[in-house]
């Protein structure tokens, strides 16, 4: 089936997620969409799988507009999408999860369906028992079935979104090959990913988003340099880079190791300096997040030892981290950053020691106020911190960072802020930083990557490059290492 | 600007809430009606037989005190997040605890002051011990407080009847109208020609005023609020957050357990099966009615509990249930609930 996308205008509040986007793909066709987090990739995907709505443009399959109302609606146009986390039933049978998606009689005639499903796996060579049980199947089978139970829905589109994390090797090729086939047969394959390599090796065409908008198109054979350069932009200039004189250790991490559902991070030896910012980069997921959160005791690493300022607390809860002067901000501000709710004052009197039984009411207003405006935070006292803008959050939420510190630990710290708060930020942090504290930051954005560390660890599945001099790299050799290249394996 | 626009709200908050009252009467007309039943006169006897006399008044404020000390313990939870079903329960243990208290001392040479106070003592202890059941429960088995605080209520219940019927049975035949009366001198003593206690009343203002002050002006009510508002957010501003869960749990437990040791000390003077009388659903309700705001809660309370107080008399003069009070009072919690939802879902729109 030729789809083609015309026009297509997504809004989130102020945030434009997609920006006239017009892209065709012929039947046949095996369509990669390539972006960075944030780039519109999925909110593309879902407008044309159902699940949103655009707010302009049109969908048109096989030169028909179409209106698709929600994703059993596409399927019925034949379009259907394979999320990143399986959206099935796990504690029930590979055959009910079938039935499940199709309307029918009051009794589904299980043993057609079954026979059905076989056949659909063996053209594949998938062997998946319809009998099992969901919650038994690896990732990568669960993914085999949701293909098969879309083809049988009688998907002509299939959109696959990041489909090769958390499989293996020997799946992904299965899984690359049976992508194959379905091209061959007429299929229409797009294939969502923010993988250069596996793009490379399985589309026919790429389109690359940045920012919601369509940048650039290009063929096989690709020219990776030339994606990078699409994929991050150009550099923009931030003003000089600043040097923190550094001293002392601060934070020592030695061998440790660490574990999550999706992937396993081994051996990560390293020594952060007072005074000096470490930058994560890394496509989201790939264990930057899990790595910070060790570093703030809020994920315990299986194996090695952290030592703060020289003491080993190993295994030790955050507020033990936080009494030894670590603090961790999250990127979700508001579900666990700040207390929706509660006024900026508030927030303020739990940041401090309490004083006595009864709050101070005066003093913490006062105190708000101080606050408020040296950290230029566009709010009152009484301001609820759910009523602030997304940068006016950030703002609160480095203002009630303690003072001193001996590392703090950020997620995104300016995700989503406009350059002149990226600035401001980053002025307070670098203040933080003559004061003798360390800050490791994982970001998305390379230019703050580069701009703003002294060191850089890239982030790929799992494994952890060696620390990286910031001040010689380029965005294009960390946008490789960011997709998988470049990597003694 | 901004100033204005928050007076107007609280305007149509008002008018909301007349309008829910509204609602809930003309609802409760109707199903008046429907019974084949006079409702004006329905609604004046429920009137006259809570304000009639003094006498009634006081009725009214003895069915207030256990009410009022349940919906300040319930305050308490529902400010850490928590929805303390529980509570009936814990009113029982209270009961239990201090029925057990009084039987212990009843014939030691202590003053009878001195074991009054131990009961109740023994009472805040027994309802903030099961209160800490469904919050271990929560905290460390990962058991919702509504299922587990469920549990415990029927856990509750069984041990009354198995008390009254077996260890503290009466002499010759057990009976559903409980254990033996305690002795005069163990009673909380009464405003003469009543039966309101003065020191019950005492105790229940007490407890509000305690409940207000610490829910509006200390460290620990600001930290239980942000817990359960965002419990990960709270975690990472260095609250510990589960041991404030359990506290909170403790705090609302001990004032049921108050509530329930009134009910031994200076209601029944006994354990009786269904001692809990229903106050802990009623403080909920009265929680929820007053959305959580503790200033509000005595005026609600003494409103439910006149109107329990005031249908007393319905069987008799109207040939009606007295459970049209709570008809009335169930109506009113899920008009107010109703209209908040509509005020919200047009606020949003505009």
């Amino acid at each position: 089936m030729n789809v083609e996308l015309r026009g297509i205008h997504k809004y989130f509040g102020n945030t434009h997620a997609n920006s006239d986007i017009t892209l065709t793909i012929p039947a046949g066709t095996i369509q990669g969409i390539l972006g960075e987090n944030g780039a519109g990739k999925s909110t593309l995907m879902k407008i044309l799988s159902g699940f949103i709505h655009a707010d302009e443009g049109e969908i048109v399959l096989d030169d028909k507009p179409v209106l698709i109302q929600s994703p059993a609606h596409a399927i019925q146009w034949g379009v259907g999408m394979l999320h990143q986390d399986p959206l099935d039933f796990p504690p029930m049978r590979v055959i009910d999860n079938l039935l499940i998606g199709r309307a029918g009689g009051l009794f589904p005639n299980q043993a057609a369906v079954a026979r059905e499903f076989k056949l659909l796996a063996e053209q594949f060579g998938f062997s998946i028992d319809p009998e099992s049980y969901v919650d038994s199947l690896t990732v990568g089978e669960r993914q085999q079935l949701e293909i098969i139970r879309l083809l049988w829905l009688g998907a002509r589109v299939l959109i696959l979104d990041e489909p090769t994390t958390g499989i293996s090797a020997g799946q992904k090729e299965k899984l690359f090959a049976t992508l194959r086939i379905l091209a061959e047969q007429g299929k229409t394959i797009i294939f969502v990913s923010h993988k250069l390599e596996d793009v490379e090796v399985l589309c026919h065409r790429v389109a690359v988003l940045r920012q919601g908008s369509l940048v650039g198109e290009a063929k096989k054979p690709f020219d990776t340099k030339k994606l990078v350069e699409m994929m991050f932009g150009k550099e923009i200039s931030l003003g000089a880079r600043q040097v923190v004189e550094q001293h002392g250790c601060v934070l020592a991490l030695n061998d440790i190791s660490i574990e999550d559902v999706r992937l396993k991070i081994r051996n990560v030896t390293l020594e952060v300096n007072g005074g000096e910012v470490i930058g994560l980069a890394g496509m989201e997921g790939s264990g930057q997040g899990a790595f910070l959160r060790a570093c703030a005791g809020m994920v315990h690493p299986v194996g090695g030892n952290v030592k703060v300022r020289g003491r080993d607390l190993t295994g030790k809860s955050y507020h033990v981290y936080k009494r030894n002067g670590v603090e961790f901000l999250p990127a979700a501000r508001l579900e666990e950053g700040l207390i929706p709710g509660l006024s900026l004052t508030e927030h303020y009197v739990l940041a401090e020691k309490s004083k006595g039984l009864f709050i101070n009411r005066e003093y913490g207003i006062r105190q708000a106020q101080e606050r408020i405006a040296s950290f230029n935070i566009k709010g009152t006292p009484v301001h609820t911190v759910e009523s602030l803008s997304g940068g006016n959050q950030q703002r609160a939420l480095l203002s009630l960072l303690r003072d001193p510190l001996s590392l703090i630990l950020i997620e995104h710290p300016t995700r989503g802020l406009d350059i002149e708060s990226v600035i401001y930020i980053w002025g307070k942090l670098k203040e933080r930083c003559r004061k003798n504290t360390a800050i490791i930051f994982m970001s998305s954005d390379l230019e703050e990557i580069l701009q703003y560390s002294d060191r850089v660890l890239v982030f790929f599945s799992g494994k952890v490059s060696q620390p990286l001099d910031a001040s010689t790299i380029s965005v294009e050799q960390l946008g490789q290492l960011i997709g998988g290249k470049g990597w003694a394996s | 600007m901004r100033t204005i626009v928050k007076k107007n709200s609280r305007w149509v908050m008002i008018g909301f809430q007349i309008a829910a009252l509204v609602l809930a009467l003309l609802f409760t007309t109707l199903i008046l009606v429907a019974a084949g039943a006079p409702p004006l006169e329905a609604y004046k006897n429920i009137i006259t037989g809570s304000f009639g006399s003094f006498k009634k008044f006081s009725d009214v404020l003895v069915s207030w005190i256990p009410l009022l000390l349940v919906s300040a313990g319930l305050l308490v939870t529902f400010a850490t997040g928590l929805w303390n079903i529980g509570v009936e329960g814990q009113i029982t243990l209270g009961a239990i605890a201090t029925t057990w208290a009084l039987r212990e001392l009843q014939d030691t040479s202590l003053p009878p002051a001195l074991i009054i106070l131990l009961a109740i003592v023994a009472g805040m202890a027994g309802g903030a011990f099961w209160a800490l059941l469904a919050g271990a429960l929560k905290t460390f088995g990962g058991v919702n407080e509504i299922f587990g605080g469920l549990g415990l209520n029927f856990v509750a219940t069984a041990l009354t009847i198995y008390l009254i019927f077996g260890p503290w049975k009466r002499p010759g035949v057990a009976s559903m109208s409980g254990t033996v009366p305690f002795d005069e001198t163990l009673h909380l003593s009464l405003f003469p020609g009543l039966r309101l206690s003065p020191w019950a009343l005492v105790i229940a203002i007490i407890a509000i005023v305690i409940v207000y002050f610490l829910l509006q002006g200390t460290y620990f009510g600001l930290r239980l609020k942000a817990v359960g508002k965002n419990f990960r957010a709270a975690y990472r501003l260095g609250i510990p957050t589960w041991q404030h869960m359990l506290l909170s749990f403790a705090i609302c437990g001990a004032l049921a357990g108050v509530a329930g040791a009134v009910q031994v000390t200076a209601v029944y003077y006994r354990l009786i099966p269904s001692i809990s009388s229903g106050y802990g659903y009623l403080g909920l309700m009265v929680a929820m009615l007053v959305n959580y705001q503790a200033i509000w809660a005595a005026p609600v309370a003494l409103f439910f509990a006149a109107l329990n107080i005031g249908s007393i008399q319905l069987p008799i003069v109207l040939k009606l249930d007295s459970s049209l009070s709570g008809v009335l009072q169930g109506m009113l919690v899920l008009f107010v609930l109703i209209m908040e939802g509509v005020r919200q879902r047009i606020s949003r729109r505009s």
